[in-house]
């Protein structure tokens, strides 16, 4: 198992090498730089010595190889360099954001399992009634409507019936835990029924599968009670693919909230990975896109772990 | 120039509004205000963009600032008084004695005198977005602690209303000498607020400054300015009153939605903008290196008609020539009227265009228009000229680039046509007619145009101190510029400002970059 992780981990290194080097020559491709950006995109008649000089100052002046050399030697050092945009060092940049969007991500992530567990599992168990037939136009919605749309409605909700809106600016959860709780849950509550609605199908679909096995049928030939059938010998196996979806999620929201966090006012990853991709910030870009790919294998390795843990037939070697 | 809203609810938010102008200031209470947009920098000199003045002006003082119940005049901030030599080259400026920064030291003319340097010649490192404004200004010297002369090696009418610059901020020349670039890093200055802090992404907070040179101000204890990404957010804060402003502007339609919630709540105040969209032809590109081309496609355009449709979902609304109409270098619409492109009869106009494009050679012309993504007031501008010029079998692609693709094809000349804007704090032709001069000159002109015609008239009115000579001599450069048409002007914006009404002594102005200080807003509550 040790040796298994600690090829996994090793492995992470060339993928997250490939990732910098696309990341890295796909955004020169990209029209236009930051200074003409920061000191001309409001317009103003700033000169082209100023306009050279501070291009010459954030370095984008040297040549291509010279510009990855250096990137690649910070991030082999953690230095990841400073903001284009702000002048701050990026880490400072993202770190401010990053337990937002973290725990929205956690938040809706309970959300989904609290609600797509149960209701997957009723709707494979009752199919083809009535109440699977709630579940399911209730898990369609969830599909069809977008998480921003939904967020959009419950803050206009909340205008409209309470005069009330959630606080516009974010206080950390050990600092004042009913402000931070009356910001983020709507927004947690939005995007995690979109979140449980894809993992109840799955739940459902794969539940569905489970039930038909044969050791289902020897279970049952045996005797036992249909609830230990379904939460001893069924649930194990039909939640692995929904493992995989909830795990994939919880990475996509981590940086993926992009509209939800702007209707919501956050200040989140997702908004900031949009302000650097508008602002051309290159340095941003770079090491969001990096911290990302970091979340999606971590994730992906959990998950494989917890496949091991659920599945006795899985055993990485 | 400000126009009353025309519907009911505003009106009664209007009449609200004036019944309470005559009050004695309360102290007290923090204002939450919006800003729509996030500061690159706090260093005044090197911002670009309103986001850096709504964000930092509290902090600040300027030598002058801008009288708002009589723009255009000016009055002292930390000057308390000035003399004007009679050849206008020499300005001499007395500072008051209780002008203090936030760090306790006093201000002195020492400190002014670094400003206005870093911002004529700033050292390597540090970046000054309006360099040329002062590039006239010879030298500067001071006699005392309290006297500073500006002494200019030619006359320049505008660099007086300059002194008035929010862009201006006056830093500490101590905190200079030990490091040029402080005012990047740290906000420290002798304004009404000090600062308290900023989360970037989310807010900025200042706290009263007790020895503020303004006896009584600033009312407020404090202020926190909201930064908001998106538009719909914005709006809700502000009609659920979790911030009483967003000081820039509202469109049209987020007025009447706010406006219709809030009802007597809600002030709107609405005045023309020194802000207009104007169209450069690229004039290195068959067919607009052809002077009739670009004439046509100006003509073609119902200026008139637009204004009264565009004003009703976007933020433009008057027309006007290379000056904000109701400015004091503004042309009178009579005048204007027998403008290319600014006639009241469009089909006569229309028909002129057609026949100078058949005479061009290029009766069904196509060209690729290109247009920044921002909602106000691009896309509806933008999509209002690509129906005028169907109008004339001109056929238009509308081209919406993010702004970083947007500045790299106005710099790169990868254009045909382009819609493009102008951003000024005041209405002075020095900065305005940069549009329209030579683009070797003037980095604000992206038509890639060389006329020296025009460049020869723009000198002559920036050395000319004398007003009437001034105007005739601008009247013939905007004749000259809109005949050449290589940027003309579509319209020129309209600023939409919905306040809650329990928010009291902010003043609208021609500009979203003046009166931003706060030091004589209060709260009555």
């Amino acid at each position: 198992m040790l040796r298994y992780l600690g090829r996994r981990l090793l492995l992470m290194i060339p993928t997250l090498v490939g990732v910098a080097i696309l990341t890295f020559f796909m955004l020169r491709v990209v029209p236009g730089d930051i200074v003409e950006v920061k000191l001309r995109g409001d317009g103003g008649n700033v000169t082209a010595d100023v306009i050279a000089a501070e291009r010459a100052r954030l370095g984008l002046d040297q040549p291509l190889i010279h510009q990855f050399g250096d990137w690649m030697l910070g991030l082999v050092t953690f230095d990841f360099g400073v903001s284009m945009w702000t002048g701050r060092p990026v880490v400072e940049e993202i770190a401010l954001r990053l337990e937002l969007s973290f725990q929205v991500a956690v938040m809706a992530t309970i959300v989904a399992v609290l609600i797509a567990i149960p209701l997957g599992t009723i709707s494979a168990l009752f199919r083809n009634t009535w109440i699977d037939y709630v579940v399911r136009i209730f898990t369609i919605a969830g599909l069809a409507v977008p998480s921003f749309w939904l967020g959009m409605l419950v803050i206009l909700g909340l205008l409209a019936w309470f005069n009330w809106l959630p606080p516009i600016t974010y206080t950390p959860i050990y600092v004042d835990p009913i402000a931070n709780l009356s910001q983020l849950i709507w927004p947690a509550l939005a995007v995690g029924y979109r979140y449980a609605a894809v993992v109840a199908r799955m739940v459902r679909s794969s539940l569905l599968e489970v039930m038909k096995e044969d050791y289902i049928r020897t279970a049952r030939a045996k005797g036992v009670f249909e609830r230990l059938v379904v939460m001893r010998h069924a649930m194990g196996n039909a939640l692995l693919p929904a493992i995989t979806v909830i795990g994939l999620e919880f990475a996509f929201l981590i940086g993926g909230l992009v509209v939800t966090e702007q209707v919501f006012n956050l200040n989140g990853i997702g908004r900031l990975f949009v302000q650097a991709v508008a602002r051309n910030d290159f340095m941003l870009i770079q090491t969001l896109v990096m911290l990302l790919a970091v979340v999606f294998i971590t994730v992906n390795l959990i998950v494989d772990l917890t496949y091991a843990a659920l599945d006795p037939r899985i055993r990485y070697k | 120039m400000r126009t009353t809203v025309a519907s009911a609810a505003l009106a009664a938010v209007i009449a609200c509004s004036t019944s309470a102008v005559a009050q004695t200031p309360k102290r007290g209470g923090t204002l939450n205000f919006a800003i729509s947009a996030e500061a690159p920098t706090y260093d005044c000199h090197a911002g670009n963009t309103y986001a850096v003045v709504h964000a930092v002006a509290p902090f600040y003082s300027t030598l002058l600032k801008f009288d708002l119940s009589k723009y255009p005049a000016v009055e002292g901030d930390v000057a308390e008084s000035w003399t004007i030599s009679p050849d206008q080259l020499t300005f001499t400026f007395r500072l008051r004695d209780n002008v203090f920064f936030h760090d306790g030291t006093k201000l002195t003319s020492a400190d002014v005198k670094a400003t206005y340097e870093r911002l004529r010649n700033p050292p390597a490192g540090v970046v000054s977005v309006r360099r040329a404004s002062y590039e006239d200004i010879a030298e500067i010297t001071t006699p005392d602690e309290r006297t500073i002369v500006f002494r200019l090696a030619a006359p320049n009418p505008s660099v007086f209303q300059n002194f008035a610059s929010p862009w201006d901020c006056i830093y500490s020349a101590a905190k200079l000498a030990e490091d040029p670039l402080f005012p990047s890093k740290t906000i420290m200055g002798t304004g009404p607020f000090k600062f308290v802090e900023h989360v970037r992404g989310s807010h900025f907070a200042g706290t009263r400054h007790d020895r503020y040179h303004v006896p009584g101000q600033p009312y407020l204890d404090g202020f926190r300015g909201v930064i908001f990404s998106q538009g719909a957010a914005m709006l809700n804060a502000l009609q659920g009153g979790q911030v009483l402003a967003e000081f820039r502007s509202l469109s049209p339609a987020e007025r009447d939605r706010v406006a219709g919630a809030l009802g007597p709540r809600l002030r709107v105040e609405e005045e023309s903008w020194v802000l207009k969209l104007t169209i450069a032809f690229n004039a290195e590109k068959a067919p607009f290196n052809d002077p009739r081309v670009r004439k046509a496609l100006s003509m073609a355009i119902d200026r008139w008609g637009g204004s009264q449709g565009l004003s009703r979902i976007a933020t433009l609304r008057a027309v006007g020539g290379v000056m904000r109409p109701g400015s004091p270098f503004a042309t009178p619409e009579a005048e204007l009227a027998k403008l290319p492109g600014f006639g009241r009869d469009i089909r006569a106009a229309r028909e002129e265009a057609r026949r100078l494009l058949r005479e061009a050679g290029h009766p069904n012309l196509s060209f690729v228009l290109t247009n920044r993504t921002l909602a106000q007031p691009y896309t509806p501008g933008g999509v209002f000229l690509i129906n005028e010029w169907r109008q004339i079998g001109v056929t238009v692609e509308h081209r919406q680039v993010e702004t970083a693709a947007y500045n790299a094809a106005q710099s790169s000349g990868n254009f045909d046509v382009l819609l493009d804007f102008s951003n000024e704090f005041m209405d002075e032709p020095n900065n305005g007619l940069t549009k329209y001069i030579s683009s070797d000159r003037s980095p604000n002109n992206p038509a890639r145009a060389v006329d020296r015609d025009l460049d020869r008239l723009y000198d002559l009115q920036r050395r000319e101190t004398d007003p009437a000579k001034r105007n005739a001599i601008i009247r013939e450069f905007e004749a000259l510029a809109m005949e050449r048409a290589y940027t003309v002007p579509l319209l020129w914006w309209h600023r939409i400002v919905a306040t809650h009404t329990h928010l009291r002594g902010w003043q609208m102005s021609p500009s979203h970059l003046l009166g931003q200080s706060l030091a004589a807003v209060w709260l009555d509550q």
